[in-house]
């Protein structure tokens, strides 16, 4: 409860929290938001302009009365939709890939910290791992394996393995010097045990700062992906894609651009605060100033 | 009458909202007269060292001088300047801190860092002040002072970078010299002699010296007059013999009494039975590898025997580096010994393997040193307790019994149970640790410095705790310490070690009388306060 207090005490945690809860909030109630559905085209309604008042014709023809805030692309569907939509996808995208790279992380991790036979053989392939580009690694694995959520996941989460991995490791060599590890091992505490309730939740203050910059990364990768067109096929609207097909008209209509970045700027801004605020408070190091 | 050196009139410093008491330090006089050493003791907490760091000009922010006054040769401190401070600092007053290894620059070399605090304060030229580390280097009984300028810390011993740090405190003649607990994490050989050079040095000098320490002993050894703290406040001031022979306060006579003496009390009789715990010849030697995968062996611990019974109390003593805890992690099989055979009770388990030792588990347990490290921060003291008693198979409910049974028997409320490892203080922290040995019934207890950390009032306290349950469980107890006067009171035979070896072994009584070995004489000679 006090650490809780602590926090929103911290600027940078208060704000990236506040920022991404606005997100949160924008993408779960997209619906509800005056929106329409993103992927539906509308002839009558291409390029227009921001803040144009008209109707919107769905797939079935019913016509909407409908206002473009932020316009249409070439395709005539709403960018303001879009933009709403886009969201969802990126703060999944965001979620699962922490998730994602903090459980195989900790995993190799804890096994490489504690056994030291498992210790060489992991390191190295993590090293092989980092010794390949994140964003080559990624595309790699999406050509091999297909554009879907559930892949763009994997293919973001496992450039970030290594880093996790790395940080679980230095900390369960250190904790597993500790005294209270050492009288687990007295009690003739399983092993597994002593890695899931004494190391483990001693090492969760770090792994959740790192998960909060994995997550940022993950944002952004999510949107090169798409830009470089090997992200979610365009009827999932992601900021990456709406920014990439936006690229073909940027001089005449920067809009398709620039309305995607400024929601996807300050989210990936909000999760490296957010991700400050939580070292500044959880780490000891960093506490006392 | 000569000025003092240093006087503080009617000191407040206040501690930010929320804490245990209004006040760090409240209503502080003293004053320390040229040539002369006071002593302020008190146990942790009392506000000692935050009212020398006012008097160096160093509070931390949240911390606040609220009332008094601090006078250096005539000069207001509280008024001063930071500049005007950071001036002082070195010139008029020198500093010795507890830990040298963190007190010094591990980057530079010592001769560098001695250097820098000459070119600030002094307009001596390269040669002068090269002329002038080396002075003092030597000073400060440091052989071969070229080869230590050249050094980083780290390729220094505790002791020679203690001598660095006090080298910096006195290179400039300071009128005052604050020293910090200096000696307290240093062996007693290395204390002793420490302890002789300030002395030296003072009187050398002719400076007061502001001497901060917990340690009883050190206090006789080199104290003029005695200033004891209690939660911020004085309550004794007055010369040494005074304070020390005819205590006026109960808090003083309390700490006093709460120093262990270093005779040991008449000899019990242990019933003869089978041994708990046996040793024979361990060795453990670790092996380093170099580019070259040729091996290098640093052998920490050679043929240590040892027999424990039942009920009885063995102590091992040496300084640090003399393998006493290397032997005790091998007998409680936390690591692997090189060779040798380990018996607990018929089983030899030298040799066992991670899994056939888990059964016998239950047989030695442990207390360790650090009271904040040795619970696991994120479990209650309710889940570390029953964790042991679950292993060996216990239901949830019996565990839980046994939990709430044992709390009570280490003397906490049953309330204890439900909360954080971090709501307790040092002592009650060892308690439940000690609670938790108990939950596996072990037949050995091994206490690995585990008094070390703990204030002399609640260290007696614990020492009473540990003889009550020997006494009523029957338990073989090992006793790791470095303390000399704890191991007197509490241990029917010692072990002193040395260099990863035994060097001399027998009955309590009868080696505290006739050392034969002239280590075992240095050591029990070194024990701060032995001369009197």
């Amino acid at each position: 409860m006090r650490t809780l207090q602590r926090l929103w005490a911290n600027g940078a945690f208060q704000f990236g929290a506040s920022v991404l809860a606005l997100v949160l909030a924008m993408s779960v109630l997209a619906p509800v938001l005056g929106t329409v559905d993103p992927a539906v085209m509308d002839y009558n309604n291409i390029n227009r302009t921001a803040g144009f008042e008209g109707t919107f014709t769905l797939v079935d023809g019913t016509e909407l009365a409908h206002r473009f805030w932020l316009g249409t692309d070439n395709f005539g569907r709403d960018l303001y939709s879009r933009v709403i939509y886009g969201a969802r996808v990126s703060l999944l995208v965001a979620a699962c890939t922490a998730a994602l790279a903090l459980l195989l992380g900790s995993l190799i991790g804890m096994l490489a910290g504690y056994f030291r036979v498992a210790d060489q053989l992991l390191m190295r392939v993590m090293d092989g791992l980092m010794a390949i580009p994140a964003i080559l690694l990624a595309i790699a694995l999406v050509a091999a394996l297909g554009a879907s959520i559930a892949t763009v996941v994997v293919a973001i989460a496992i450039p970030e393995v290594p880093r996790v991995s790395r940080l679980v490791r230095s900390l369960v060599l250190t904790l597993r010097e500790e005294p209270f590890v050492e009288a687990a091992r007295a009690l003739a505490t399983p092993t597994p045990v002593i890695l899931t309730r004494h190391i483990l939740p001693n090492a969760l203050a770090p792994l959740l700062v790192q998960g909060t910059f994995v997550a940022a990364s993950a944002v952004l990768l999510e949107a090169i992906l798409s830009f470089l067109g090997l992200g979610l096929p365009a009827e999932i609207p992601t900021w990456g894609n709406i920014m990439a097909e936006g690229r073909t008209q940027f001089s005449q209509y920067p809009g398709n651009v620039l309305y995607p970045a400024l929601f996807l700027v300050p989210t990936v801004l909000a999760f490296n605060l957010l991700g400050d605020g939580l070292r500044d408070v959880l780490d000891p190091k960093f506490s006392k100033r | 009458m000569r000025m003092p050196t240093l006087e503080i009139r009617d000191l407040s410093v206040a501690l930010p909202a929320g804490a245990d008491r209004p006040h760090a330090v409240a209503h502080l006089s003293l004053s320390i007269r040229p040539g002369r050493t006071l002593c302020i003791v008190g146990e942790s907490g009392s506000g000692k060292s935050v009212m020398a760091t006012a008097v160096m000009g160093l509070l931390p922010k949240a911390l606040r001088a609220t009332a008094g006054e601090i006078w250096l040769e005539g000069e207001s401190l509280l008024d001063a300047k930071p500049a005007r401070l950071r001036a002082l600092r070195g010139k008029s007053m020198g500093m010795v801190f507890q830990e040298p290894m963190t007190a010094l620059n591990p980057v530079m070399t010592c001769g560098d860092q001695i250097d820098e605090l000459l070119r600030e304060h002094t307009p001596w030229s390269a040669a002068e002040r090269k002329t002038e580390i080396l002075r003092v280097l030597k000073r400060v009984h440091l052989k071969d002072p070229e080869r230590i300028m050249r050094s980083y810390a780290h390729q220094l011993s505790g002791g020679q970078r203690q001598r660095i740090v006090i080298a910096m405190a006195v290179i400039l003649k300071p009128a005052l010299l604050i020293c910090d607990e200096p000696t307290t994490a240093l062996d007693v050989t290395t204390q002793k002699e420490i302890l002789s050079l300030i002395a030296e040095l003072q009187r050398e000098q002719g400076s007061a010296v502001l001497f901060i320490t917990h340690d009883m002993g050190v206090v006789a050894d080199i104290a003029d007059d005695v200033l004891v703290m209690h939660r911020g406040a004085c309550v004794e001031l007055g010369p040494r013999n005074e304070v020390l022979l005819h205590p006026q306060a109960d808090y003083t006579r309390m700490l006093l009494d709460a120093v262990p003496s270093m005779t040991p009390p008449p000899p019990r009789v242990i019933a003869p039975g089978p041994a708990r715990l046996r040793a024979e010849s361990v060795d453990k030697t670790y092996v380093s590898r170099d580019w070259m995968g040729r091996a290098h062996l640093t052998p920490a611990l050679q043929a240590a025997s040892l027999e424990l019974l039942g009920g009885e109390t063995v102590g091992i003593v040496g300084e640090s580096g003399s393998g006493k805890s290397t032997f005790a992690r091998c007998l409680m099989r936390l690591i692997d010994p090189t060779g040798g055979a380990i018996h607990w009770a018929d089983d030899e388990v030298a040799t066992k393997s991670e899994a056939q030792l888990r059964p016998l588990r239950h047989r030695v347990q442990v207390v360790f040193q650090d009271p904040n490290r040795s619970l696991n921060p994120r479990r209650t003291v309710g889940q570390s307790l029953v964790e042991g008693a679950i292993n060996f198979g216990a239901s949830d409910a019996q565990a839980q019994a046994l939990a709430e049974h044992l709390i009570e028997r280490v003397r906490l409320p049953r309330e204890a149970l439900k909360r954080y490892p971090s709501q307790f203080s040092g002592g009650q922290r060892q308690r439940i640790a000690i609670a938790r040995a108990l939950a596996c019934k072990p037949e050995v207890l091994v206490a690995d410095e585990a008094v070390s950390a703990l204030d002399v009032s609640v260290q007696a306290q614990i020492l009473d705790l540990l003889r009550d349950i020997q006494q009523e469980l029957g338990l073989g107890l090992l006793f790791i310490t470095h303390d000399l006067r704890v191991a007197a009171q509490l241990c029917d035979r010692v072990i002193v070690m040395q260099h990863g070896r035994i060097v001399e072994q027998g009955p309590t009584q009868s080696l505290y009388a006739n050392p034969t070995q002239t280590y075992t004489q240095h050591l029990l000679a070194s024990a701060p306060g032995h001369a009197r």
